[in-house]
């Protein structure tokens, strides 16, 4: 028996996309392998979500009762549960909570890891993980030998498929341990209102937008979008704004359903980190930047007259 | 106090990248430290300038890392090992956790620095399973870094902003942007550099870890949608177009 565990994640007190979406992968490998999915679920009065990850293919959710996110513990109670339950399939979002401590259950549990996976499939019996490497120049596929594999899944990969699973909720209690390091404050204000990592819309800025008082023009378009703020290194060391923003290889590496670049040149080191979006929109005064070669509408034109017509053009078929 | 900074030697960003069955093809690449490493080498250097001590580079791979390291060298580092690795698979980051973690411990030192992530696989792994391995404190995506006596201050980047944190020597730490700005080798650091000794350990000098991975095959970048360039007399028509495209072609707003 080829069984899959998932384990979810949340922001703010609510499921994020990215947990429906692993639950949905994990249907489709439980399926392949003839197993179940079991649904981890960890933090304070999660047994509510229960019911969503049922109806995108769960089995059944595992609630665990914690305070705040630490890696430590969250390695401690992921390890347990995998310990408990014994999955062959372990699926952790790519996400900086996931990045943080699903190192550690690996090798807690003695596990081979793939991490940042975009595709995954079955093959005799094993997953097969499709990764972009090399700054998305090259993709490259793994299996992993050992009888307990992880991956970590890229956001935005993979698609969120209804499929009603019993979605029957157990509550676990594995030991959290002690953590050595201690998270003495904590400072949200700088950030996105929408995760940028994790966006399906990204609108961002680069040397173009020239200076920090024009990201309004920006945002304006974000929020009828519901979409994330991110920006080229250039627009990041000229001091316009915070690093959390950059989007690069020296930034966040996204995977949004549609990336708007808005006067961003398409260097090679932002590519890396936006390459792998779906749709690619450029608006750029100069038609030769190099950003025309991988967009899939460009629009040569100035962005402060563009972006803000487009923004009204959204506003009046989104209302 | 005893640093040990992780040198991943990569490809550089620009380099063509030729995909070959199970791996690329190296003829022509141009090799450097991936670029998160630099931090962290810059870190350790800064640490023992101002606690004292010694700062260890370790690189894992063929002989051709050998380059980064006497680069490390020529930035200011003490010691120089090479843990051999002549088939080194850059995905497979639990052995080459496994490895360093042994190496670490055999040295028992107090602080491991590495990069956040290595640009050629992305994944932000073996720095948190050395610590693993050690049974030590890790503190990822670290912006700032005070270290004084056994205690350690961090401020780190999470989800939204950013965290302080503190805990107490041995410590894993991985750097991120902004955690300091590398210094560059000088002339006499590399000619230096160029005689100082490398010491190599092999995978059997450090436990013989097995691999847990099994690459399937590498496949060159699926092809993209194929793009166009709009047609308008304005940015009306412009903003008019776009929205058409996205909403019913891509369907993706
Ligand atoms: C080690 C290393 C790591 C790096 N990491 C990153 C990274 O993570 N992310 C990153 O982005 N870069 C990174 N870079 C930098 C990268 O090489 C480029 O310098 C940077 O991406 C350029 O940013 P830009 O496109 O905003 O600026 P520019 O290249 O200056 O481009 C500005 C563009 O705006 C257009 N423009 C100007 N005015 C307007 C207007 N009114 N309307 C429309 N278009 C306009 C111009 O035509 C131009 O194409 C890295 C570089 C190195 C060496």
């Amino acid at each position: 028996m080829s069984n899959v565990l998932i384990v979810g994640e949340l922001k703010n007190g609510e499921l994020k996309k990215i947990s429906k979406e692993i639950t949905s992968a994990g249907r489709k490998i439980a399926d392949a392998l003839g197993g179940k999915v079991t649904a981890l679920l960890i933090g304070s009065g999660v047994e509510k979500f229960a019911g969503d990850l049922g109806a995108v293919g769960a089995d059944s959710i595992v609630t665990v009762n914690a305070g705040d996110f630490n890696a430590e513990t969250w390695a401690n109670l992921v390890a347990g549960v995998i310990k408990e339950k014994n999955p062959s399939v372990v699926l952790v979002p790519h996400t900086s909570q996931g990045k943080d401590y699903s190192p550690r259950v690996a090798v807690k549990v003695g596990a081979g890891i793939v991490a940042d996976a975009v595709g995954l499939s079955v093959d005799g019996g094993k997953v097969v993980a499709k990764k972009p490497i090399y700054s998305g120049k090259a993709y490259g596929n793994f299996k992993i030998t050992s009888p307990i594999a992880i991956f970590t899944v890229r956001p935005n990969s993979q698609e969120v498929v209804q499929k009603a699973g019993a979605g029957a909720a157990e509550a676990a209690s594995p030991s959290a341990g002690d953590a050595k390091v201690k998270i003495v404050s904590s400072d949200l204000s700088g950030g996105n209102k929408v995760q940028l990592a994790e966006a399906s819309i990204i609108v961002s800025g680069g040397r173009g937008i020239k200076g920090p008082e024009n990201w309004p023009v920006l945002q304006g378009l974000a929020d009828v979008l519901g979409a994330a703020l991110g920006a080229s290194r250039a627009a990041v060391d000229a001091g316009w704004i915070s690093h959390s923003h950059q989007v690069g290889q020296t930034g966040k590496t996204v995977s949004p359903n549609c990336y708007i670049a808005c006067g961003i040149s398409g260097a090679i080191q932002h590519l890396a980190g936006m390459g792998s979006s779906k749709y690619i929109v450029a608006i750029n005064k100069d038609g030769d930047a190099p950003i025309f070669k991988v967009a899939t509408y460009g629009v040569v034109g100035d962005l402060f007259e563009v972006v803000p017509a487009l923004t009204d053009e959204f506003k009046k078929v989104l209302g | 106090m005893k640093i040990i900074v992780l040198v991943k030697q990569v490809p550089d960003t620009e380099t063509n990248i030729k995909v070959g069955d199970k791996s690329i093809n190296e003829a022509g690449i141009k090799w450097i430290i991936s670029p998160y490493d630099e931090f962290a080498i810059e870190e350790g250097l800064r640490l023992r300038e101002k606690n004292g001590g010694e700062v260890i580079a370790v690189s894992l791979g063929p002989d051709r890392v050998q380059e980064s390291l006497r680069q490390a060298y020529a930035m200011g580092a003490d010691r120089a090992v090479q843990i051999k690795v002549d088939n080194y698979v850059p995905f497979d980051t639990v052995l080459t956790a496994e490895l360093i973690a042994n190496f670490a411990k055999a040295e028992n030192a107090d602080i491991i620095i590495g990069g956040r992530q290595s640009i050629d696989s992305d994944s932000s792994q073996v720095v948190i399973q050395v610590a693993e391995g050690l049974g030590i404190a890790h503190i990822s995506f670290a912006v700032s870094l005070e270290i004084s006596g056994t205690s350690v201050k961090a401020t780190k980047e999470v989800e939204g902003g950013t965290q302080v944190v503190e805990t107490s020597l041995p410590v894993a730490i991985t750097a991120q942007k902004g955690l300091n700005e590398p210094r560059y080798p000088n002339l006499k650091g590399l000619m230096a550099a160029k005689k100082k000794p490398i010491e190599t350990k092999t995978p059997a000098d450090l436990g013989n870890p097995a691999s847990k991975i099994e690459v399937v095959g590498l496949e060159p970048p699926p092809p993209r949608i194929p793009g166009r360039k709009l047609e308008a007399a304005d940015a009306k028509g412009f903003a008019e177009q776009l929205v058409k495209a996205l909403r019913e072609e891509a369907k993706v707003i």
